[in-house]
């Protein structure tokens, strides 16, 4: 747990790129000492790191996260201002840079709040204690006699009360609480969190004034488009700049430095060409000639490999987790169902392509970035430029907002990319990554095959399930010897069987790597949510039960799940099992709640059928149902429901967003995703033949969002997994035809 | 020389006919609110209007649009309505429509030339014309019910004088066969 320091207002305004008279309060790790501090004007005082007041009792709060659409600038502020007793109408939001000092603020996997509900609250809570002590001591009585309330402080007894703005530099001057000591709220006293308050950005995004990192504009700044190397590990043996160099605006042209493998997250190299704007740099581009050395990566063939891999997962693998024996037994081949699926390579598209701007000088460097990962890019910069740790200082990083990320933003080679060329070329630079690069150099989810074989126990349940997977693993960008996901990504959807089961093996394979592979959104919940998904709805076809009846019998009586008892060294999504348990019994009241709220189980017509899935990943339990109809040859979706426990919500309305986005990235990945792979090198270009799914693929869309005070889940990814799976067994109830091999467009138009 | 009239102000172009109008907005008149995704017509992020008419100016040359008048998001706020806002903005923030918000530009404009060429749209009129138009947040649900909205409240407050001219048709559709396979991006 982070505690929680005063500091300067100069450091506060310094780190958040506030020049206007604004109390500051902060996490930083660790401890140290405490100072608050008013400004020299004394309008504005700092309590913390994140919050600062005003004596206006203008309230500025800092979000240290970063949005990609999901929301968190108005969901952080949201929860520091509910311990605050802060009124939301003088809320003010700025962002964060990276700055160690936040703690975390790489935004992934979902954790905002679920892994930070806690000490966001403290940030708010210490704050506001201080300025509860601050109205005691001016009105010389006991602390507990007064209480914050909507940005006053009032006496109980006497109902005199004092604004946040007057207390502001009273309470700059004292120490801040022990942020473990602090008392949060009951959650039945919320006033914000569970509402749908007024949101950071939306306005400035209706007007067309949000600026994301590709909107950054520097007087003398050249824009940099880049020819990377066509296959991953692939080197420029010699380029011809002439023609690129005579295109009006083009400035200069520039290898970048060769990157040895492994690929990590630094830049695939390649030549860059600068210019004035972007259509010269275009233009310069097409002009310029490279002969490259491909590499050993050429050899790679997506079609082939997923072959091989669909064969792998046929065989035994590795132990991931054992229970009783499932080699010993005798199948019987009339109660046994055994199933391959394999899902191709995916990608992001973020409708943002990745861009960044830098400008160094001498050892100082400023960078505007979208990114999900600030201190890590920021740490990323600081090699390029040779700086010892110490000196990450001189690197300022702004985060910008992000026309979507969905993982890719996490991975900063595209910002070294702009400070590589910013020092090579002298001038302020922002690179731009086209469409094209964005689909072929991108960091995919990987190609994978999932194998699932259980039979059917004359109670009504399965038994004796092996499952399996292959897939190429993200830890090769670090280590090209990896060949098997590491624990924490087997957790995802795979090791983590909930089924009451008395004989299991789950397994993984050695796999090899081609391209750079990546989180992306559900990362391999994908995969094995996907096959999870299918084969639960394969064996209610076999025991000829309805999916609801098949899931609520694997998952048996109500329990929490121990998926380490196994063998298999569980870690929850970085969460305490104890408050984040596998829980069999919220998991039932899920399915059965999709089942009755979309009415799965109704007669429907000939041609048409509904299809459901349950994952619980990120420390939320989603489950989803699909109905289509197959039509010569062609699915129409023509209805999608998701239902979400994911703890207590924060914003309602922004986790039913999640989940209506959640469907629709499902329908495309479902339905028409797949990036294909040739010689090493990727086939698609662009929404032509990367297509996503568009409006008229979109059918009504219903969220049921379950009223809960269990701690909060993730809610950026966990609607993805069952999605799909419901789409295809849909397909399959309607159609008889079980997809496999995703996506559904290799068998039917969509 | 190319003179365009851009958000109802004269403005003079000084740049290469061939550039797409996306980059001149962008990088010589630093209007960002209009943003690139494909390239290549595909995606409808960059979408703006020609003399009231959406067209995708990342394909737009600058010398196809000399003399005329080019409306981007910075000019569709109604300068006499609610918060200076238009209909379709309203609409968009009544519904809460943007998640990353990127796209909605784009969006907002598709519709804006949408309604002004129908009125009333029934939901297969909104699918066909907003098609052109991905958001890869998956706000399509929302993006349909605020373009209702802006329809309502436009046929409730204003005459239909003020109304856009019926004559254009509205958007122009992406076509995925016109598109250069071009594996170097360029």
């Amino acid at each position: 747990m982070q505690n929680i320091e005063n500091v300067s207002r100069r450091g506060f305004l310094k780190a958040v790129g506030v020049t206007s008279g604004s109390f500051v309060l902060g996490v930083s790790l660790p401890l140290s000492m405490a100072k608050a501090s008013s400004n020299s004007k004394d309008v504005s005082h700092a309590l913390n790191f994140f919050v600062s007041i005003a004596n206006d009792s203008k309230v500025t709060l800092v979000c240290h996260r970063s949005e990609m659409g999901q929301g968190i600038r108005t969901s952080v502020p949201q929860i520091i201002a509910e311990e605050l007793e802060a009124d939301w109408q003088q809320v003010s939001v700025i962002q964060a840079k990276a700055d160690s000092k936040y703690g975390s603020q790489g935004t992934a996997g979902s954790a905002s709040i679920r892994n930070h509900f806690t000490t966001i609250r403290q940030i708010g809570a210490v704050a506001r204690e201080m300025l509860e002590q601050a109205a005691a001591n001016i009105w010389k009585v006991p602390l507990n006699e007064v209480n914050a309330k909507n940005n006053f402080v009032i006496h109980n007894k006497t109902q005199q009360k004092i604004s946040f703005g007057e207390l502001a530099s009273h309470a700059a001057k004292l120490t801040p609480p022990d942020s473990k000591k602090v008392v949060l709220k009951n959650s039945a006293d919320f006033t914000l969190i569970g509402k749908d308050v007024k949101q950071v950005d939306l306005a400035n995004i209706v007007a067309g004034k949000a600026q994301y990192a590709q909107d950054i504009q520097l007087p003398n700044m050249l824009i940099a488009t880049i020819v990377r190397p066509p296959v991953v590990g692939g080197k420029v043996l010699s380029f011809d700049a002439k023609a690129a160099l005579k295109v009006k605006g083009v400035v200069d042209v520039i290898a970048l430095k060769p990157r040895p493998l492994p690929v990590t997250t630094n830049p695939l190299s390649g030549v860059a060409v600068l210019a004035e704007n972007t259509w010269a740099a275009l233009e310069g581009r097409k002009n310029l000639e490279i002969e490259w050395d491909l590499g050993e990566k050429q050899s790679h063939d997506s079609k082939k490999f997923t072959k091989q891999l669909a064969k792998q997962v046929n065989q035994r693998g590795d132990n991931v987790a054992t229970k009783g024996d499932v080699y010993a037994h005798q199948y019987d081949d009339d109660n046994t169902v055994e199933a391959t699926y394999t899902v191709p390579y995916i990608h992001h598209a973020p409708m943002e392509t990745p861009a960044a701007t830098a400008i160094v000088t001498g050892k100082k460097c400023t960078i505007w970035a979208g990114t999900q990962n600030p201190q890590w890019a920021k740490s990323k910069a600081a090699q390029e430029l040779g700086l010892a740790k110490e000196e990450q200082d001189n690197i300022e990083l702004n985060v910008t907002l992000m026309g979507g990320a969905f993982g890719r933003k996490s991975k900063s080679d595209f910002i070294v990319e702009a400070v590589e060329l910013a020092k090579a070329s002298n001038r302020p630079v922002k690179v731009v990554w086209s469409r094209e690069d964005d689909i072929q150099h991108g960091y995919y989810h990987s190609v994978s095959a999932n194998y699932c074989k259980a039979e059917l126990t004359p109670n009504g349940s399965a038994d004796h399930w092996i499952s399996r997977n292959a897939y190429p693993p993200i830890g090769w960008l670090w280590n090209t010897e990896q060949k098997t996901p590491a624990d924490s990504q087997l957790a995802l959807g795979f090791g983590d069987l909930p089924f009451e089961l008395n004989n299991l093996s789950i397994e993984k394979h050695q796999v090899d790597s081609f391209v750079r592979p990546g989180w992306v959104r559900s990362v391999a919940c994908i995969n094995n949510g996907f096959a999870l998904g299918s084969f639960v709805d394969e064996l209610a076809v076999k025991a000829d039960v309805s999916t609801r009846k098949m899931w609520l019998k694997l998952l048996g009586e109500d329990r929490h799940v121990d998926p380490s008892a196994n063998g298999f060294k569980y870690s929850n999504y970085n969460l305490d099992l104890s408050q984040h348990p596998v829980d069999t019994k919220r998991m039932k009241s899920l399915i059965n709640l999709i089942s009755d709220k979309a009415q799965v189980e109704q007669k429907l017509p000939v041609n048409q059928g509904w299809g459901i899935s349950f994952l619980r990943s990120f420390g939320s339990f989603v489950a989803a149902a699909t109905k289509v109809e197959v039509v010569n040859n062609k699915v129409n979706v023509l209805e999608m429901h998701t239902a979400v426990d994911c703890g207590i919500v924060v914003t309602p309305d922004r986790v039913k967003a999640q989940m209506e986005g959640a469907m629709i990235f499902g329908l495309s990945i479902a339905l028409m995703g797949e990036i294909s792979v040739e010689n090493g090198q990727v086939q698609q270009t662009n929404f032509h033949d990367y297509p996503v799914t568009r409006m008229n693929q979109v059918p009504e869309l219903h969220v049921h969002l379950v009223e809960s005070d269990a701690p909060p889940g993730g809610i950026g990814e966990p609607g993805v997994p069952p999605v799909i799976p419901s789409i295809t067994n849909a397909i399959y109830h309607a159609s008889k035809s079980r997809i496999r091999d995703l996506p559904v467009n290799k068998v039917f138009t969509v | 020389m190319i003179k365009i009239t851009l958000n109802e102000k004269p403005v003079t172009l000084d740049v290469d006919p061939a550039m797409p109008l996306l980059y001149a907005l962008r990088d010589e008149l630093k209007l960002t609110g209009t943003k690139f995704g494909c390239g290549a017509g595909q995606c409808g992020a960059c979408t703006v209007h020609l003399n009231g008419k959406a067209i995708r100016s990342c394909i737009t040359p600058v010398s196809a649009i000399a003399e005329q008048a080019i409306t981007t998001i910075e000019g569709l706020a109604d300068t006499s309505g609610n918060l200076g806002e238009s209909a379709v903005q309203q609409a968009w923030r009544e519904h809460k429509v943007p998640q990353c918000g990127y796209c909605q530009s784009g969006q907002m404009m598709s519709a804006t030339a949408l309604l002004s060429s129908i009125p009333n749209p029934s939901d297969e009129q909104i699918i066909e014309h907003m098609q052109g138009n991905i958001c890869r947040c998956g706000t399509y649900q929302r993006i349909k019910a605020a373009i209702k909205t802006a329809a309502d409240n436009t046929n409730k407050h204003q005459t239909a004088g003020n109304v856009t001219s019926a004559n254009n048709s509205g958007v122009e559709y992406f076509n995925a066969g016109q598109i250069t396979n071009n594996k170097q991006g360029a």
